[in-house]
């Protein structure tokens, strides 16, 4: 039963910093510019696929292709803020969430006539890792590590640089930051580009151990939503406790109910924390 | 009353009195299983536009009052044998009281909080009902073939439910015209344009949010239970589509939220688009892409809906388009 | 007769003491005029009155009836109509049922045709009657502070609310706004107002009460207000008002 437990509970840990890594990409969106990207679940499978044709097409090493990802989805993420994001950025919050949602349909159309939907997967496997009862594929270890050296490049970026010091700027009033001369248009559109390259990255890793379609995003996507929640939304460093706790939460509940009771604690939770504390279970304000 | 004689409100109520009875004279199937989902589509994004559209709160959850009051309402169909009237009415009124529930605690929460806090709701309601033994988990319901026996056999009763679903919408078009008619309209209008000046002016917001929220429930949950008696059986996947919810949205904002014909104009525009693009060679396999660049263009450079944007550039359609 | 008695309300934000055992009455058919220094806690106080937040201690007595704590539409049904400062017009509803919205959920609680013709009058006592049908949003600022004044009135309350409707109007939009006050006044309607504008609001007030940190320092008729030597200490943290008060 012990080892069970553990067995179960660590699966669910090592899968919850790549569920944290993909919702802190939501969550920095959100915290600097109030928007919801309901296109983030199809961004997450665009890191998968382009994972999945940097391997096969061009024999590229999957660790190798998520660094083109990221740069990749760093690219969409600017290209998408300013066709579709930048002239809502001030409507009321339905303009953006259907313009990011129109984006949505604008990937999965796309993705679903040129892949299909029968699911692929990327043939990598580098071994496991045993300890006692503990069995981890290496491939998700790894996964993990990424997740965390990106939290780590996030916050220094965001802490360290002259940029990261303007989104924080923008994310904390942006009118106030625009008097100060900060260049707020283009810092949003670099945030946005930032969020989308955290989700595909975490897309990139995702498919390197689990089989994917077009439409995988978007159980990520709803993950996403729940651990920004859980973390309080606009804060990434919650996003990855929130992600933790969400991984944990899958590792634990099926010892003690059915595994298909999983999604219902998961969203009952998810609308009992925004009830209670909307800020998050670490919000600050 | 006397204010739905307004013709902004008469009009839509005329078009959809005359669509149906011309497709109810006309007598083919084919027709008839088209205008089901047309009329269906426009039930729902009407029902949606009084919280959305007149209250202001966007709700990405409004899939799962068809969800609830359906599968509620098959329930009572397929195990309990109650009839088709009573069991849509009474599966509206199950997605109205779970509507009163759920908006007691939900209403509270503003903006981008309430749409996430929305499709949570519906997310846990599709885990919960295929964990649910008496809703069949997630196989769902079915109706044995004996039961349409009592509604004349099974052509008679696709055309019973027509005309339900017909009349359905008809009343849904009403009520979403003598909320925007009326006094409580204004209030919720009011509660659209700024929540706290609307209180200091004397609207009791949460008990009049609660309330728009329980009538925009009660139609979707008798939509439903009509449109799963049509197919003979429910289940989770079908009844609480997100991604349906969302279309929904993309319906209200097309034609113009806020007003009465609108969200009719959009159900039937955005439906028939999509009809187009699934038949034709050439959108076939893009018609997801298709529809979704239109829908960015809408939102771009149409905010305000069709109607919105007649009624902004043609004053003197005001009247007429309500 | 009294209209409003404010008894010893205090207000604390975290560690911020926005009010303090502020008392004072108000009679029927008086101007009050309500000043101090920014963030002395004048608007803070409106915000209790009409029951936006309650109070920690203290309490409204309202005609009567104690209302403290009650939730603002409640008060609102009680006879106090409010009119901010920064204006809030409901910018896709028409000046007419901006109006009417007062008049359907205010003290009247009239029914919608009724509320509409009610509106007449009170968009001709502001004013803005030529613009009935026009969308809210399209005012300009003047004309919006007017709507805000109507929508307020279009309650009947028994007590208005007035937070700065004068700032940013120009001198000859000051002394028409001042003329419409006293025309609301004669009509009946009892009026506590928070103003900047100290010329304007020492001619037209009754009596003024100042608040300073959240403390009433002075009350009285508006000369000896204006000589009081704390009132002029406390306006010397800000050398404009010092100014402005002392031409006043």
């Amino acid at each position: 039963m012990f080892s069970h437990l553990l067995s179960s509970l660590s699966d669910g840990l090592v899968l919850g910093f790549v569920y944290g890594l993909a919702a802190m990409g939501l969550s920095l969106i959100w915290g600097v510019m109030a928007v919801i990207n309901l296109a983030h679940g199809p961004v997450i499978a665009l890191g998968m696929f382009t994972t999945y044709l940097l391997f096969y097409q061009a024999g590229l090493n999957p660790y190798l292709a998520i660094v083109v990802v990221a740069a990749l989805g760093l690219l969409f993420g600017l290209v998408m803020y300013g066709a579709a994001v930048h002239r809502v950025i001030d409507a009321p919050h339905l303009s953006s969430l259907l313009s990011t949602f129109a984006v949505n349909m604008i990937i999965i159309g796309i993705g679903t006539a040129v892949f299909t939907t029968s699911p692929r997967n990327i043939d990598f496997a580098i071994g496991t890792l045993n300890l006692g009862p503990i069995t981890i594929p290496l491939t998700r270890l790894v996964a993990a590590l990424g997740a965390v050296l990106m939290t780590v490049f996030l916050y220094s970026f965001l802490y360290l640089t002259r940029p990261g010091k303007a989104i924080r700027a923008v994310a904390n009033n942006r009118e106030a930051a625009e008097l100060m001369g900060i260049p707020s248009s283009a810092i949003l559109a670099l945030s946005f580009g930032l969020g989308t390259m955290l989700a595909a990255t975490a897309g990139a890793f995702i498919s390197t151990f689990f089989p994917f379609t077009i439409l995988s995003g978007f159980p990520y996507e709803l993950k996403s939503f729940v651990i920004c929640v859980l973390g309080g939304l606009g804060h990434p460093l919650g996003a990855l406790v929130g992600g933790l706790i969400l991984g944990g939460l899958e590792g634990l509940v099926p010892i003690f109910m059915p595994v298909s009771w999983v999604p219902v604690v998961e969203f009952s939770l998810f609308v009992l924390v925004l009830l209670v504390r909307p800020t998050g279970l670490f919000g600050a304000k | 009353m006397r204010n739905l004689l307004r013709l902004g409100y008469l009009l839509p109520v005329v078009l959809i009195l005359i669509w149906g009875l011309v497709v109810i004279i006309h007598g083919e199937d084919t027709l008839r299983e088209k205008t089901f989902t047309l009329l269906m589509f426009v039930g729902m994004a009407s029902s949606l536009n009084i919280l959305l559209g007149y209250t202001g709160y966007v709700s990405f959850g409004h899939i799962v009052f068809f969800g609830l009051g359906g599968y509620f309402g098959f329930y009572l169909l397929a195990q309990h044998d109650w009839s088709l009237i009573p069991a849509s009415l009474a599966g509206g009124a199950m997605s109205a009281v779970i509507a009163g529930l759920l908006g007691v605690a939900v209403l509270r929460l503003r903006g981008a909080y309430f749409a996430l806090a929305t499709i949570g709701i519906n997310e846990a309601a599709r885990a919960f009902v295929t964990n649910f033994g008496p809703f069949g988990g997630a196989t769902g319901l079915y109706v044995n073939f004996s039961v349409y026996e009592a509604y004349g056999g099974a052509s008679q009763a696709l055309w019973s439910t027509f005309t339900c679903l017909w009349i359905t919408a008809l009343a849904t078009i009403i009520a979403s015209a003598l909320v925007k008619g009326s006094r409580f309209g204004l209030g919720l209008m009011a509660i659209r344009e700024d929540e706290d000046a609307a209180m200091v002016m004397g609207v009791k917001a949460p008990q009049a949010k609660t309330l728009a929220f329980m009538i925009s429930a009660f139609f979707p949950g008798l939509i439903g239970t009509l449109y799963f008696f049509k197919n003979g059986n429910v289940e989770p996947g079908d009844a609480f589509h997100l991604h349906m919810s969302i279309e929904l949205l993309v319906m209200v904002m097309l034609g113009g939220q806020g007003t009465v014909f609108g969200p009719m104009l959009g159900a039937v525009t955005y439906e028939g688009l999509r009809g187009y693009l699934l038949t034709s060679p050439l959108f076939k396999s893009l018609h997801l892409a298709v529809s979704g660049l239109f829908l960015l263009i809408i939102v771009l450079f149409v905010p305000a809906g069709v109607v919105g944007w007649i009624r902004h550039r043609l004053p003197i359609t005001r009247r007429l388009l309500e | 007769m009294t209209l409003l008695q404010v008894q010893g309300i205090t207000k604390r934000f975290g560690g911020l003491q926005a009010l303090s055992e502020v008392s004072f009455t108000l009679a029927e058919g008086e101007i009050l005029g309500l000043i101090g220094p920014n963030g002395a806690g004048k608007t803070t106080l409106f915000n209790v009155l009409n029951g936006v937040f309650p109070p920690d201690k203290g309490r409204v007595i309202f005609r009567g009836e104690d209302i403290t704590g009650l939730p603002p539409y409640e008060v609102a049904r009680k006879g106090i109509a409010r009119a901010y400062q920064v204006v809030r017009p409901l910018n896709d509803l028409t000046v007419r049922e901006n109006v009417m919205v007062g008049g359907c959920f205010g003290r009247g609680c009239l029914s919608l045709g009724r509320a509409a013709q009610e509106a007449e009058g009170v968009l001709a006592l502001v004013g803005l009657l030529d613009r009935a049908d026009q969308l809210a949003g399209s005012l300009n600022v003047a004309q919006k502070k007017r709507l805000e004044l109507a929508r307020a009135l279009g309650s009947h309350p028994y007590l208005l609310l007035l937070d700065e409707v004068l700032a940013g109007l120009n001198p000859s939009e000051i002394t028409a706004m001042l003329d419409t006050i006293q025309q609301i006044r004669a009509s009946g309607i009892t009026i506590l107002m928070i103003e900047h504008v100290m010329q304007a609001v020492m001619t037209v007030s009754d009596r003024v009460i100042v608040l300073d940190y959240g403390e009433v320092i002075a009350e009285g008729l508006p000369q000896e207000v204006v000589n009081n030597p704390q009132v002029i200490e406390a306006y010397l943290g800000d050398p404009k008002m010092a100014e402005r008060l002392l031409q006043g």
